[in-house]
């Protein structure tokens, strides 16, 4: 009988580099109130967001998606060469045929990189994370590169107040690797296939949400799947330095911490709420948030981040970090 | 059945938990959205904690029943265990 050899890799992974594009034109509320019936009040008050970004229809996904794993690599001092596998969790390419990641890894210098992409919608940077990890450590790849990536304006209609307020562009990226240390925990991760009209696309062509649903859903279950990756990690809550949920609204990011204070996260832990000037930008919203919080100083390197996507599907993945 | 005036002060805490309006203005006839200036996602916090509360299943589209405080005292005595 033959048996068949198998690989194996390091024991532990970490986030090696961040980063993150976002198109130049930034649009206020009171923009967006010149052709719908709405207000800059308003929209703070029910998603609390300021303003977002509108790529141009010369900015296509990949273009940005290209940027922003650009700068993760040279965020962690890596060459293209280090790299060979790339995944982009996306859910708004304009075809599904070719892929993105393929001619992502291309273009930034990977070559030959096994690439993929991976639809989990908004909780889908998450679930790149954990594949990543669990590759590196399974020894199919050696440094994976994960880009979340979004040009959610060609999916909104852009006279629907109930989405086009919200939805935005932008990418952002994480290089993960091998470490010494345990840096990326185990993914506490599932779905609610049977809630998935809460979310989909109306004749194909918009994106619709059922608000209110969607709110309370990711309201009330989106801290326990949380919690249970802080647990899943060893930790407790009170070790958690950083949440950074799914940019979705700001009401939503905030009743979550609320929810996981209740339980044991402490008061000075930092909740991210990079929404309020980028919008809500998908599978791309964490990773942007966590480069835009390293730049601004409110993380740092080795703080405990816990990061939690959830969205159409419905689908739900988290996971504690190590931050770079 | 529970005790209305019980239901509503304790949905008036919730209330004023909620949407930051003094529990004593929360009183049967005002209208949520008209007169207390809540919104619909405050609505769904108010329900998710009224569910907790007073063990009751209050759905998003039984929710858009609720107008007055008063309906939701009603619909919780009615439906509570």
């Amino acid at each position: 009988m033959t048996t068949l050899k198998l690989s194996q890799g390091p024991a532990a992974t970490r986030v090696l580099g961040v980063g993150s594009t976002q198109p130049d034109r930034a649009v206020t509320n009171d923009e967006l109130a010149q052709y719908m019936d709405t207000s800059d009040q308003w929209i703070r008050d029910r998603v609390g967001i300021i303003e977002r970004r509108f790529a141009g229809e010369d900015e296509r996904l990949v273009d940005m998606a290209v940027t922003a794993g650009a700068k993760a690599l040279a965020d962690a001092g890596a060459d293209p060469s280090e790299v060979d596998t790339v995944i982009l969790p996306n859910c708004t390419m304009p075809t599904p045929i070719p892929n993105a990641a393929a001619q992502v890894a291309d273009r930034i210098g990977i070559k030959a990189a096994g690439a993929f992409d991976i639809n989990a919608a908004c909780a889908g940077f998450c679930y790149g994370l954990a594949l990543a990890s669990d590759l590196i450590r399974g020894g199919s790849a050696h440094k994976v590169l994960v880009i979340g990536a979004e040009k959610l304006t060609d999916v909104v209609d852009p006279t629907d107040r109930s989405t086009a307020i919200i939805f935005a562009d932008g990418a952002g990226a994480a290089l993960v690797g091998p470490a010494d240390e345990p840096g990326i925990g185990p993914v506490s991760w599932g779905s609610a296939g049977d809630l998935v009209d809460m979310i989909y696309m109306r004749e194909q062509k918009y994106l619709f949400q059922e608000g209110q649903s969607v709110f309370r859903w990711a309201t009330t279950q989106i801290a326990p799947i949380a919690a249970d990756a802080v647990a899943r990690a060893g930790l407790e809550l009170s070790d958690v330095d950083v949440l950074i949920p799914h940019q979705a609204n700001l009401r939503i990011v905030e009743a979550i911490a609320k929810r996981l204070r209740a339980q044991g996260a402490r008061e000075d832990m930092v909740v991210a709420d990079d929404i309020r000037y980028s919008g809500n930008t998908s599978s791309a919203s964490i990773p942007i948030a966590l480069d835009h919080m390293r730049a601004a100083g409110t993380v740092s390197s080795g703080d405990v981040v816990l990061a939690v996507g959830f969205g159409a599907g419905l689908s739900y993945a988290g996971q504690v970090i190590t931050c770079p | 059945m529970a005790d209305k005036a019980e239901l509503l002060t304790g949905l008036a805490e919730i209330v004023e938990e909620v949407a930051g309006v003094a529990k004593d203005d929360v009183t049967s006839e005002k209208s949520f959205v008209d007169d207390l200036d809540i919104d619909s996602l405050s609505m769904v916090e108010i329900a998710v904690q009224a569910e907790d509360k007073f063990g009751v299943k209050i759905p998003d589209d039984e929710l858009a029943n609720l107008k007055t405080v008063g309906d939701a005292v009603d619909y919780v005595a009615a439906n509570s265990k």
